[in-house]
């Protein structure tokens, strides 16, 4: 077991996803970030530089393991092996917070590498708080689940997700994670008001906050479809929506996502800034 | 809808999106749908992209990125660790018919997931540089010898260090012949050695658990003293285990 330090809450201040190119920059002048997030999946080998650098991490910051990889929204059962690495993991790390996604992404054992969507129902709720009680009792601990970025609808649908989210929390017991930019992206999907999403949210659950940056495209008729990139800054009106946000829940842990074409530091640093502007406004 | 019939449809781009998939009016999802599709292949491609560098420096990034589409749906990853995909690369790649020609591809392949899974092998402490000078020649000769787990051995009868080599820093152009490899991690970076000839047969043996002696045996001619010396610096070796004299 790695420093009981490690053990304080996410403070309410901005995090950012960890890259490796960014290792020396962090350990020299990581302001204003004061947390880092990791992808579980990507620290799941027995060794070598990515346990050496998490391990030295660890030691100086309080750290998110992320969980892509879990399939909690699937049809079929939880896959025990990773069950067992990420009970590893957080046995080791003892990470200050552990989350994972409402979505799906394993059928029948092949791992499709996406966060896949599933309908609203008593049926799939009763599912979702099967495998979260198992993913609690087994990595024991807590876990915030995320809402996601959503491109079309399910006829099937019966219930709205924020009573879906809201009643699996009630049943588990698990917190939630709120990406801000998730919201943003499927409220135009759905073509629904993003500040009537945020203004019902229970932010009393939530544990973490996200920003990341989407991308821009069409549907067949021309109506906007945002996609879900990890790839570029957070735009004004995410941004927005993020301090409308914290007058609702007050300051909160806010991780910065950038995924793909990872910027140099002093850019992703600006982001973090950003945040952290708004959240000195707000009280904790 | 069950997740079988979104799953199908995400990985045939032929079928159409799955019934109760719609828009905000109720519409068929259409390119709504596409948008799961493409991440779906867009990410496993770059997996693929990142695993097998050399393999698309060879082969050239476009033929690289049609070759993974057809690759990720006859291999989706079983796992959800995917610093691993790939693992059917060798064989997919010796029967893939265009690429039939290039004979050497499935060992380049083969080397390139050996790096990966050295890259993530767990740490150890390799022995003293000295270990070997200690033993008297009958006990050493009885002995087998462990290796660290970040170890690999490639046999290929092409050139395999020379195309990894020439395409990765720039080496001389490689020359036909059978060459054998070893990966050692010393710190961080896993990094593939040029062994020299016949060695290739006496390390096997080594990993196999035979003594020392019996390995000897197996080997034809080669030279020891220059094995033996390349194993030991680049830390290779974990553990000498004393044989029992007779």
């Amino acid at each position: 077991m790695l420093d009981q330090t490690a053990k304080q809450n996410l403070p309410s201040h901005p995090g950012v996803g960890y890259k490796a190119q960014h290792f020396s920059n962090i350990i020299d002048r990581p302001d204003p970030v004061k947390w880092l997030e990791i992808h579980a999946e990507n620290y799941m080998g027995d060794g070598g530089r990515p346990l050496a650098q998490l391990q030295h991490l660890s030691e100086r910051f309080p750290i998110s393991v992320h969980g892509v990889g879990l399939s909690i929204g699937g049809e079929t059962p939880l896959d025990r092996d990773h069950l067992a690495r990420l009970k590893h993991l957080c046995g080791w790390l003892n990470p200050a917070s552990f989350s994972e996604h409402l979505a799906w992404s394993t059928h029948d054992a092949e791992f499709l590498n996406d966060l896949l969507p599933l309908p609203y129902t008593a049926k799939t709720l009763t599912r979702v708080v099967t495998h979260i009680d198992q993913v609690q009792d087994i990595v024991g601990r807590r876990m915030l689940l995320e809402n996601p970025s959503v491109y079309l609808d399910f006829a099937e649908t019966e219930m709205d997700e924020i009573d879906f989210l809201s009643e699996i929390a009630r049943r588990t017991g698990c917190g939630l994670l709120l990406d801000v930019n998730n919201v943003f992206v499927s409220s135009t999907n759905r073509q629904t008001d993003p500040y009537a999403y945020i203004d019902r949210f229970p932010h009393h659950l939530v544990g973490e906050i996200h920003l990341g940056g989407h991308d821009e495209d069409a549907d067949d008729t021309g109506a906007p479809l945002l996609i879900d990139a990890h790839g570029s800054e957070v735009v004004d009106p995410v941004w927005q929506l993020y301090a409308h946000t914290l007058t609702k829940s007050g300051a909160k842990p806010t991780l910065i996502e950038w995924d793909n074409d990872v910027p140099d530091w002093p850019i992703l640093a600006a982001e973090a800034e950003r945040a952290a502007k708004l959240l000195q406004k707000v009280a904790a | 809808m069950s997740q079988t019939d979104f799953r199908a449809a995400l990985l045939d781009p032929d079928l159409p999106a799955p019934n109760g998939l719609t828009d905000p009016q109720g519409r068929p999802a259409g390119r709504r749908f596409d948008v799961y599709r493409n991440n779906v292949s867009v990410s496993l491609t770059e997996a693929l992209r990142t695993a097998f560098p050399v393999i698309r420096q060879l082969v050239g990034d476009e033929f690289f990125s049609a070759m993974a589409a057809v690759f990720l749906r006859a291999h989706p990853p079983q796992s959800p660790l995917m610093m691993f995909y790939g693992a059917e690369m060798p064989e997919f790649l010796a029967t893939f018919e265009p690429v039939s020609y290039l004979g050497y591809l499935p060992d380049i392949a083969r080397l390139e997931l050996a790096l990966r899974h050295s890259y993530h092998a767990a740490d150890a402490t390799p022995v003293p540089t000295a270990a070997l000078e200690t033993l008297p020649p009958d006990q050493f000769v009885a002995s087998r010898l462990e290796f660290v787990p970040a170890i690999r051995l490639i046999r290929s009868k092409w050139p395999v260090h020379a195309i990894w080599q020439a395409n990765t820093r720039g080496g001389p152009k490689p020359v036909p012949q059978a060459e054998d490899v070893l990966i050692a991690r010393p710190e961080f970076d896993p990094d593939p050695m040029l062994l020299p000839q016949g060695a290739g047969d006496f390390i096997a043996a080594l990993m196999d658990g035979q003594t020392v002696g019996d390995a000897l045996e197996a080997a034809g001619q080669f030279d020891l003293t220059a094995t033996l010396g390349l194993l030991i610096r680049c830390g290779a070796l974990a553990r000498i285990i004393p044989g029992e004299l007779s």
